[in-house]
């Protein structure tokens, strides 16, 4: 009976949300600001030739400073979260086709990520998908279980994960330095530098959602099994 | 025109998906729909004119987010069946009750763990 | 009705289903589902809505690749809690939801 009134609670909640956001939409008001127009002013300007890269890295970069802020420290605390003894030595069999498929994606993945950084300032592509294609060639390595390294404690983790935010806070400040505001490029340079941040965030960000993926908590039993328990272990998969 | 019908159709599974992601009596199922969900709408991106979010959403959304929630409900499952009956091998599935957030268990005041809720 | 707002509504309908199951289920993995549904309906009416008559608006686009991201970024913390919890009480919902 309390679920059924919980049902009706939120049925109501949800459709009177439902038919507000229906009217708003429905009654919107013209802008005052034609963004598109804005931005193509100011394409020239901009140091790429592709619009979402520019509005992205160059006239909010601010935002991206913040995401990848917001993508370290995610990482930080799924690292804190990380379990000691979080043993993945797998006893693996050979899987022939899978193997064989792995390791012929594996370089072609990175090659589509490299590329897809190298166009994204001309054509749709850029940093995040980049560093998404190299998170999922990783996360690909690690559940056929071959031994990549974790994103742990160790020094080398710990700068392939800070290093976007490094980069971009650098330029950041350097252009406070140089009597700029924040993250306002010289026109001359903002191509190299634009690309320069991509760089260093599709690093990043490759690195952090495959951590995100890795650093999960394992199932540990308070009396240790015959085999640490681990997903990729799983019959069936 | 013809493109306005693709539209509503497109936008019709997405409902459809969604609906079927949400409302799942399995927790797997649902996953699995919500992953569909995520290419359908890299597809809607396309249609919206925007391919940087249809890349975007074919590798984050549909790629990643499946792959992190498919982990985290084989781990439930595996932790479960370890933890209801220790001296089965790893790996080796027990009952799969109601950790595996079938939806026969939520509305009603069900208890921690009911091993009679098999609803796979 | 342009192809831009029809997607604009969908994301509405997202946005209600989300709520609603948000609401009813207390398994926080099928919580979290609804949270990102509920996310890309919000993605939707952010490009939608700005696009409907005006052309290909690139500044939501922007904002809703920062979103994606950010998204999985906060969804794949909110698994890592979720599998601490039951690493530790057992259980995958929270306590009050849990029947006493």
């Amino acid at each position: 009976m309390r679920a059924r009134g919980r049902q009706l609670v939120a049925g109501a909640v949800s459709a009177s949300l439902g038919v507000a956001l229906w009217q708003a939409i429905g009654a919107r008001p013209t802008p005052s600001v034609s963004l598109p127009t804005l931005v193509r002013d100011a394409m020239p300007m901009s140091g790429v030739t592709h619009d979402v890269t520019a509005v992205l890295l160059n006239f909010r970069s601010y935002d991206t400073l913040l995401e990848i802020a917001v993508l370290m420290t995610v990482a930080v605390v799924a690292l804190a979260l990380r379990d000691a003894s979080n043993q993945r030595a797998p006893a693996r069999r050979q899987q022939l086709v899978l193997d064989a498929l792995v390791w012929r994606l594996t370089p072609l993945l990175v090659l589509v990520a490299a590329y897809l950084l190298w166009i994204g300032s001309s054509a749709p592509g850029g940093a995040f998908q980049a560093g998404a294609v190299l998170g999922g060639a990783a996360v690909l390595l690690r559940l056929s279980g071959f031994p990549i390294a974790p994103v742990d404690h160790r020094f080398a983790s710990r700068v392939a994960v800070v290093f976007g935010l490094t980069v971009i806070l650098g330029v950041a400040i350097g252009t406070l330095l140089a009597g700029r505001s924040l993250l306002e490029f010289p026109v001359q340079w903002s191509g190299a530098l634009i690309l320069f941040i991509e760089a260093a965030l599709t690093v990043s960000i490759g690195v952090v959602l495959y951590s995100l993926f890795d650093n999960a908590p394992q199932a540990r039993l308070s009396e240790p099994t015959s085999a640490p328990s681990k997903p990729d272990a799983e019959p069936g998969r | 025109m013809s493109t306005l019908a693709f539209d509503l159709v497109l936008g019709a599974a997405l409902v459809a998906t969604a609906v079927g992601a949400l409302f799942s009596r399995e927790l797997f199922r649902g996953v699995v729909l919500f992953v569909v969900f995520g290419l359908l709408m890299a597809l809607a991106w396309v249609r919206l004119q925007a391919p940087d979010l249809a890349l975007a959403e074919a590798a984050i959304g549909a790629g990643l987010t499946g792959a992190l929630l498919l982990d985290a409900i084989g781990h439930l499952k595996r932790r479960r069946a370890l933890s209801a009956s220790g001296d089965r091998a790893p790996g080796d599935r027990g009952p799969v009750d109601r950790i595996s957030g079938d939806s026969a268990s939520d509305h009603r005041a069900s208890g921690s763990s009911t091993p009679d809720e098999v609803a796979e | 009705m342009s192809a831009d707002r029809w997607y604009a509504y969908v994301g509405v309908a997202l946005i209600a289903l989300a709520l609603y199951a948000f609401l009813i289920h207390t398994h926080l993995l099928r919580r979290l589902l609804a949270f990102n549904v509920m996310g890309s309906g919000t993605f939707l009416i952010l490009v939608g809505l700005a696009q409907d008559g005006r052309g290909v608006d690139p500044v939501p686009q922007a904002l809703v690749l920062t979103g994606i991201v950010v998204a999985v970024s906060a969804t794949a913390l909110a698994v890592i809690l979720v599998r601490r919890l039951f690493a530790t009480s057992q259980s995958t919902s929270l306590p009050e939801d849990r029947p006493a």
